[in-house]
């Protein structure tokens, strides 16, 4: 046997053996994603699930083991990643601190930094979020204008952010903070900091789901020490963009239904369907248009997925264009969009419903107005379009 | 293994742009049309093609060829595509090489050498009707002495007037509609009761129709075996999905490609029309559906190199997206160039010709899609 051969075998029989049954359900909502930090609250199965993966530093596979990482190469990760989609193994940690803040800190952060920081989002320690957007800084990010000002042994942040993710349920915060009014770009720079420092304070936004995963977040003199700085000062909107480019990885997984619901596929959404209007003789969903509908998402969907699989494999071999998670967060957040009005049309006037036990709440109706925020969250789908006009297809002016 | 061509297929994927875009760019295809070629494509060129080794890419090694698989062969189509070049090569190399190797030692034997010293074409031939249903195949191949007699017609036979052979879907038993009861012929050129009707498209490519009128064939013509084709033929219909959507890339990426060099340079307002917003968000819409059904391409040539279970649907997805992009693609083609775009003139108009015609070849994508829904149970 080679080497991945072996390790194929050994990862099949460890995940087996140390996932729990309940682990490898599907998920039906937000309760049954882990995101960590010193506020969460997991079952026995999550955590038993979430320890046994970060133990081996499977929780970031692919990062080095000095920072908590399974120091697994490509080919590795890859096995791994598909060995638990085989089983249907849970995600054990989902996290900015993953997806975002930790990619960024390998490229730019300090020794110091690296070891101080990733270890405890590998273990899913500390819950992180993105102090990005501000009331006037939305597609035109680099106008914010959070301010840091030099105390000498520290800064000192004022300001406001806008739609931060689970500020209120974060432990810390990655921010974007203008030091210097002489240049728009380079006048930025990238902070982190305790959320429970004096100062800081959030309020949810009751979006139109209902929900509130979206705060206003408020600093009032909030002290920061000098060795929180990733990057060089003035120097943070190149971390910023790198960052973004992780997060539209990211969001771009929503093309898959993010594991979320609907995530069972066009054949799941059709069986949905055929409760609601019935068969033809031919066992065939009745609604032909509908039929129709989810029968193309289907190509899209399915062509998406290997789009997904290519991209990662060119990503993790240093093959892909810069700009590509433009194009990936883009298609990816139009189809899942796409997705939900097929979830809503299957379901009928029984999705409509918000409170009743039937619709657990109001799960599919919730979930495809949060669906909404996709194509504007990490940058709109017209910012995307613009970066892909830009910079792949260099077109002039753009 | 990784979604994305190896070193060795890049540099076959050279070798072969740089070959067909010398010997058979989108002027070699407009000079055969203006001279009414009545072959439909050029037969030296098809011998350079043999001498490039592109013929006998599928051929197994120890049968004389270079025992490559898919994903090389849609390396060579499409650059084929991005060329708009009058080519046998997916009926014959692709084609008519996957259903031989669903076949018999003799028949392999009597077509591979030719096939890879470029001496004979191949043409598959499948439907009957305007659109695709191969399930309902009627052509009937009744037992005649040691062999079998077929009566039908065929239509949609790209090259079918000068093939060689012709890989005939014959019904043996069973009815219209049912998988069961079909089975697959080797038929020679001017077999006697065989009439091919050469109908130029609107690509100005050559299908014909077919009229068999009682040809007689040996039992040795069977491919694969008697009443049991559903499988062989599903097999070639899969290659030949997984191939056109290969050549569709080239067709919508060229026109891609000439429609973003169009963006750049033409001016209007004293601006490139390329710094417009409005165009700049539809092409930038076009590069990203073009970019996912390359990779559902690729998932498919690679699934089929595997021969694993799911390369029949990933070849079905593989057509119906190359199919949705590049019609995309075309379209967005002419729009952009404006008045340009509708002349004879410019090459952009061949390109939503071709995307068009193999748009069409082996299903198009609602019937993908179809297949796809009935697959997955709905």
């Amino acid at each position: 046997m080679s080497d991945l051969e072996t390790f194929h075998a050994e990862t099949r029989a460890w995940l087996e053996a140390n996932c729990p049954a309940a682990m490898r359900q599907p998920v039906r909502g937000e309760g049954d994603i882990v995101w960590g930090g010193r506020k969460a609250q997991l079952s026995p199965d999550q955590k038993a699930w979430l320890d046994a993966m970060a133990s081996r530093g499977w929780t970031v596979p692919d990062w080095p083991k000095d920072y908590g990482g399974g120091g697994l190469s490509p080919e590795q990760t890859k096995i791994l990643r598909q060995e638990m989609a085989r089983l249907g193994c849970r995600n054990p940690l989902n996290s900015f601190g993953i997806s975002m803040l930790g990619p960024a800190l390998l490229k730019y952060g300090t020794e110091e930094q690296k070891k101080r920081f990733l270890p405890e989002i590998a273990r899913g320690e500390i819950r992180w979020c993105q102090g990005y957007s501000e009331p006037n800084a939305g597609s035109d990010l680099a106008g914010l204008q959070t301010s840091a000002e030099d105390k000498g042994d520290h800064f000192l942040v004022n300001g406001q952010k806008v739609w931060t993710s689970y500020a209120d349920k974060a432990d810390w915060i990655f921010c974007l903070v203008r030091t210097s009014k002489e240049s728009k770009h380079n006048g930025i720079s990238f902070l982190l900091f305790d959320m429970e420092s004096p100062g800081v304070s959030t309020k949810p936004i009751l979006l139109i789901s209902g929900y509130s995963p979206f705060c206003e977040t408020f600093f009032d003199n909030v002290e920061v020490p000098k060795d929180q700085l990733v990057g060089e000062l003035n120097k943070g909107w190149d971390v910023a963009k790198y960052l973004l480019g992780h997060e539209r990885e990211m969001i771009s997984g929503m093309g898959l239904g993010g594991g979320g619901l609907g995530s069972g596929g066009p054949a799941a959404l059709a069986e949905e369907a055929k409760r609601a209007v019935g068969v033809d003789a031919d066992g065939r969903l009745a609604d032909p248009l509908l039929r129709a509908q989810i029968a193309l998402f289907e190509v899209r969907e399915r062509a998406f997925r290997a789009m997904s699989e290519k991209f990662m494999d060119e990503l993790k071999y240093g093959k892909t264009h810069p700009a590509q998670p433009s194009m990936m967060k883009y298609y990816g957040t139009e189809l899942n969009k796409a997705r939900y009005e097929l979830v809503m049309a299957a379901g009928g006037s029984d999705a409509l419903e918000w409170e009743s036990e039937g619709s657990e709440g109001g799960t599919k109706a919730r979930a495809w107005l949060r669906t909404k925020a996709n194509s504007i969250e990490g940058g709109t789908s017209e910012i995307q379009l613009n970066i892909i006009a830009k910079r792949i297809l260099e077109l002039p002016g753009a | 293994m990784a979604l994305f061509l190896t070193d060795e297929q890049t540099m076959l994927r050279d070798t072969a742009r740089q070959f067909v875009n010398e010997t058979a760019p989108v002027s070699h295809m407009r000079s055969l049309r203006d001279a009414k070629e009545p072959a439909g494509f050029s037969r030296d060129l098809w011998k350079q093609f043999a001498e490039m080794g592109f013929t006998s890419i599928l051929i197994p090694e120890d049968e004389g060829g270079l025992g490559l698989g898919h994903v090389e062969a849609g390396v060579v189509l499409e650059e084929i595509g991005r060329n708009l070049t009058p080519s046998s090569f997916l009926s014959t190399a692709v084609g008519a090489v996957t259903a031989l190797k669903t076949g018999a030692a003799d028949l392999r034997q009597i077509w591979f050498p030719r096939i890879a010293a470029g001496e004979a074409v191949a043409a598959l031939a499948i439907d009957e009707g305007a659109k695709h249903r191969p399930a309902q195949t009627a052509l009937r191949a009744e037992r005649s002495g040691n062999g079998f007699r077929l009566t039908g017609a065929k239509t949609f036979v790209p090259l079918g007037h000068v093939a060689d052979l012709i890989v005939v879907a014959a019904r043996t038993g069973g009815s219209p509609g049912e998988e069961n009861g079909i089975t697959l012929f080797a038929v020679e050129k001017g077999a006697a009761g065989l009439t091919a009707t050469p109908e130029r498209l609107a690509d100005a490519s050559i299908a014909a129709r077919l009229q068999l009128d009682g040809v007689e064939v040996d039992a040795d013509a069977v491919i694969g075996e008697v009443d049991q084709g559903w499988a062989g033929l599903t097999r070639i219909l899969s290659a030949g999905r997984a191939g056109a959507a290969a050549e569709l890339l080239g067709v919508g990426g060229g026109a891609m490609d000439m429609t973003i060099g169009y963006l750049r340079e033409r001016k209007q307002f004293g601006v490139p029309i390329g710094s417009f917003q409005a165009l700049q968000h539809r092409a930038a819409h076009l590069y990203s559906e073009m970019e996912v059904a390359r990779a559902a391409v690729l998932k498919a040539q690679q699934l089929l190199d595997a021969d694993d279970p799911n390369a029949e649907r990933a070849a079905l997805v593989a057509k119906a997206m190359a199919g949705l992009a590049v019609t995309l693609a075309v379209q967005e083609g002419v729009q952009m160039h404006g008045g340009i775009g509708m002349t004879d003139e410019y090459d952009i108009g061949f390109y939503m010709k071709r995307g068009r015609v193999l748009a069409e070849l082996f299903g198009d994508a609602n019937w993908a899609a179809d297949q796809l829904a009935r697959m997955s149970g709905y």
